[in-house]
């Protein structure tokens, strides 16, 4: 039984048919005007979370390489660089992270920050340096000989990354940058302490006016549950797809 | 003993293309280390334009660290190695000189997995030596019908057997139009079958006047092909004498030994 871990949830949700004196269902209820209207309330945090995780993973995967290469270098200075990033970003936790960004950086470079560029910026630093080790345990599992290779057709470092290492590197580290993007899209619930309207925030926000904890934040269990059961499937049958055309 | 006797000096040997003074390939008192151990121990060895050089020698001999110091897969740490007069370090002029000059084909093959045989063939034209794309693709039909399968053109490396696989290893290093070619042990990962077949291309391609350096161990191969043999043992160069010469009486000991244990199977 593939699904049988949900069978806890189910019987929680039957349980409040009974004891309707704990559960109150009709803050969400989609058959009611104002259950609806705070339904969609919840839901429109998806786009936040979602724009949140995707922007944060995209230039958390081009800063762990910019990190990762000089990590694989044969010389000892770009190696201790590529050493102290990781280390250092791995030690702060998110949520300092997130603070930091918003409130310390304006002040620190005098520049204005966003709520949400500040939470994509905190989320994808602290990513780098898990993207930044992937990157570099990918890299390093390809062959020798596909450098040696390279090497003797004369391209250069930058074409050798591009055509011959990185495509073969990218196949392998696929699995974990789904881990991370699951992770991010949990992680992003974290700049809803900025203020940052997402899915946690407006949970948050709804519980406030309704008194209805229990239902509001169960249907946010929910809204994570689904979102990362479907991004994992995909991240799967990208997996399946781009490992077809490569068996060796 | 005869072991110690003095290496046959190489422009002394007189081959059948016995060079001049100015040397095609030459390497002067060539050393190198891998920490406190000496691969190369004091190599030279001079190759003119066309010649066959065949090097065999026990494992661990230095063989392989000869001809990856050529393409500087490995650097050399003192002598020099110059190529068409262009000396050997990290320099511009010395990267130009090896990418119109040298080629090499692995043990392993080390096809691009990923690519189909023609983007294996034409990644380095195209990136390295900045042709289009259209031209590129011309090379590559050329040569893989050299190696005599122009059909395999859009299959994917893991759909060809060993032998073919070789075979477009050695097209791919041949697009680059190169007038060396390094061959290290291009047989010796291959189901024996496909050896022969492999052997063909690299014999007709010294037909074709290639300038090459191959280590291996193929004796027959190496009586048709090389105008020089070149024996080596601990990092030097122990013997170095014309085929029917250092098959017939080769003149150290150690050489003789490896000759027999070879031979014997
Ligand atoms: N990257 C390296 N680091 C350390 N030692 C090395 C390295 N490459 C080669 N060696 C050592 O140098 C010596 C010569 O190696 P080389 O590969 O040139 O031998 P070979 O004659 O090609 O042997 P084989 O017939 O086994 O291929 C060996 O003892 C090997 O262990
Ligand atoms: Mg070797």
């Amino acid at each position: 039984m593939r699904f049988a871990y949900l069978l806890p949830l189910l019987a929680l949700f039957g349980l409040s048919g009974c004891s309707s004196g704990s559960w109150g269902w009709y803050v969400v209820n989609p058959t009611t005007p104002s259950g609806q209207r705070n339904l969609m309330f919840l839901l429109d945090g998806l786009y936040y979370t979602l724009a949140l995780s995707v922007t944060a993973i995209l230039i958390s995967v081009i800063l762990g390489l910019l990190v990762a290469l000089p990590g694989l270098a044969t010389q000892r200075p770009p190696r201790i660089i590529n050493r102290v990033y990781v280390e250092v970003v791995r030690a702060v936790p998110i949520l300092v992270l997130i603070l930091w960004v918003y409130y310390g950086l304006p002040q620190v470079a005098d520049i204005s920050i966003s709520v949400f560029w500040a939470g994509v910026l905190a989320l994808a630093i602290s990513d780098s340096a898990f993207q930044a080790e992937i990157f570099r345990a990918g890299i390093q599992s390809v062959d020798r000989g596909q450098h040696e290779a390279a090497h003797s057709i004369s391209l250069g470092y930058v074409d050798k990354m591009r055509f011959v290492i990185l495509p073969q590197a990218i196949k392998r580290i696929l699995p974990a940058l789904g881990n991370q993007l699951v992770y991010m899209l949990k992680m992003s619930s974290l700049v809803s302490v900025i203020g940052m309207e997402e899915l946690t925030r407006r949970a948050n926000e709804l519980v406030v006016t309704e008194y209805r904890p229990l239902e509001i934040y169960t249907v946010l269990v929910i809204e994570y549950l689904v979102l990362i059961l479907l991004v994992s499937a995909a991240v799967r049958w990208l997996e399946r797809r781009m490992g077809a055309s490569d068996q060796r | 003993m005869r072991d110690s006797l003095p290496v046959r000096s190489p422009t002394a040997t007189g081959g059948k293309s016995a060079v001049d003074g100015s040397a095609f390939i030459s390497l002067r008192s060539v050393d190198k280390f891998f920490g406190d151990f000496q691969a190369l121990d004091d190599v030279s060895l001079d190759i003119g334009l066309g010649q066959k050089i065949v090097v065999c020698g026990p494992s661990g001999s230095g063989k392989s660290t000869l001809i990856r110091c050529i393409n500087r897969l490995e650097t050399h740490d003192r002598g020099e190695i110059a190529i068409d007069g262009v000396k050997l370090d990290g320099g511009a002029a010395a990267r130009a000189v090896l990418r119109n000059n040298v080629g090499m084909v692995f043990q392993q093959f080390n096809l691009f997995p990923h690519l189909s045989i023609l983007d294996n063939l034409t990644l380095g034209p195209v990136r390295a030596r900045g042709l289009e794309l259209a031209a590129a693709r011309e090379l590559a039909e050329y040569y893989l019908a050299r190696v005599k399968i122009p059909e395999q053109i859009d299959k994917y490396p893991h759909q060809l057997s060993g032998g073919q696989q070789q075979r477009v290893a050695i097209a791919r290093a041949l697009c680059m139009e190169p007038r060396i070619m390094l061959f290290d042990e291009p047989t010796s990962a291959l189901d024996p079958e496909m050896i022969a077949e492999v052997l063909e291309v690299i014999e007709e391609l010294a037909g074709s006047g290639m300038t090459m350096i191959v280590v291996t161990h193929e004796m027959g191969f190496a009586g048709h092909v090389a105008d020089q043999m070149v024996f080596m043992d601990h990092g030097k160069i122990v013997e170095m004498a014309p085929p029917d010469t250092f098959f017939s009486t080769p003149e150290s000991e150690r050489c003789r030994t490896f000759l027999q244990q070879i031979l014997r199977h």
